[in-house]
């Protein structure tokens, strides 16, 4: 009960840390590129801050390169849209935990911190399948989703 | 009976090919050269990918992975590469022992993190402290944290802005050189520099 109620503190603070600090940066954003955070859109800036639940959305000349605070590496592609479902990520213990649907369009993955502490933590999603990650690199490309 | 069920299967087959998958997962090598691996979950059935350019054709009754070809795949998905951000520069410092000054070869490398800022888009510094295994984990822990904020200062006194660093401990969990617990090792008392 005791080791219960410690993980629930755990994750209970892991998730109101996961609320305050970004996700991770927009380093690199070419064309049309947006970020939709609770609706509202805004042009996707090289420096701006990806937090958790926002969706990265291009057009047919788009492009956005995101560092996560983890280090993962994420390279989204034109006429795409992916949503960062979940993010959170404890940088003294590397525990936390990513969450990524790729609705339409190209995603490259470099994974990272999160991924080499506990492979189970890393999900990206599509229209059709459940993708686990274990240390690697990869493409997943979505030819006609909404 | 078995015949029209075979005729039922091959007219299914056929018009998933005419459909065409309409997903694309693609495994790429790994830089590190360690093997890697994706687990794909379509409609209750796991697909493995652990070749580096095995592809597998996705569509909402399953996956079928096929090995793919390097040139091909290099081609097709160059650009969305292309855009992936660069890997992190990281540097490692140490300490002149019991003080708060960089040996003169950490020192030395202050240039370095310098150019790496200047030549990355949107750059951050990330400073990580870290213990040898001497002494209790909550004790590292903020050990490694202090260590790691008087490189910050350090970094600050060299003219980098403020707002680009952000400090971490992580205590005796990452050691450079393993040890048994209790072990003073001079090489894991170290900081790290990330510049991404």
């Amino acid at each position: 009960m005791k080791t219960i109620i410690t993980m629930l503190a755990a994750s209970i603070s892991l998730l109101a840390n996961a609320a305050d600090l970004p996700a991770g940066m927009i380093k690199t954003a070419k064309g049309n590129a947006a970020i939709e955070r609770e609706g509202q859109k805004t042009p996707a800036k090289a420096g701006a801050a990806l937090m958790a639940s926002d969706r990265v959305v291009t057009g047919a000349d788009g492009s956005v390169g995101i560092t996560l605070r983890d280090e993962t590496l994420l390279a989204v592609g034109p006429n795409s849209n992916v949503w960062l479902e979940k993010y959170a990520f404890d940088p003294t213990s590397h525990e936390g935990k990513l969450d990524a649907t790729v609705r339409k369009g190209t995603l490259g993955v470099i994974s990272g911190k999160l991924s080499k502490q506990s492979p189970g933590a890393v999900q990206f999603r599509t229209p059709t399948s459940i993708l686990g990650v274990r240390g690697t690199e990869f493409v997943i490309d979505v030819k006609d989703g909404e | 009976m078995a015949l029209l069920l075979w005729a039922v299967c091959l007219i299914a087959a056929v018009s998933q090919l005419q459909r065409g998958p309409t997903e694309q997962i693609t495994l790429l090598p790994n830089q590190d050269g360690k093997p890697s691996a994706v687990i794909i979950t379509t409609a209750g059935k796991e697909t493995v990918l652990d070749q580096p350019f095995q592809t597998a054709a996705v569509d909402s009754r399953g996956a079928v992975a096929t090995a793919g070809d390097s040139a091909q795949i290099k081609n097709r998905y160059g650009a969305l590469l292309d855009t992936l951000p660069q890997r992190a520069a990281v540097f490692l410092v140490y300490f002149v022992t019991d003080s708060d000054n960089l040996t003169p070869e950490s020192a030395a490398q202050l240039a370095q993190i310098k150019e790496q800022l200047a030549s990355r888009p949107a750059p951050e510094i990330i400073v990580i402290g870290h213990t040898d295994t001497v002494a209790r984990g909550e004790y590292n822990d903020a050990l490694s944290l202090r260590r790691a904020e008087t490189v910050k200062r350090i970094l600050v006194e060299a003219g980098i802005a403020e707002d680009q660093i952000t400090v971490q401990g992580r205590g005796k969990r990452e050691l450079l050189i393993k040890t048994a617990d209790g072990v003073d090792e001079p090489r894991n008392r170290r900081v790290e520099i990330r510049v991404r």
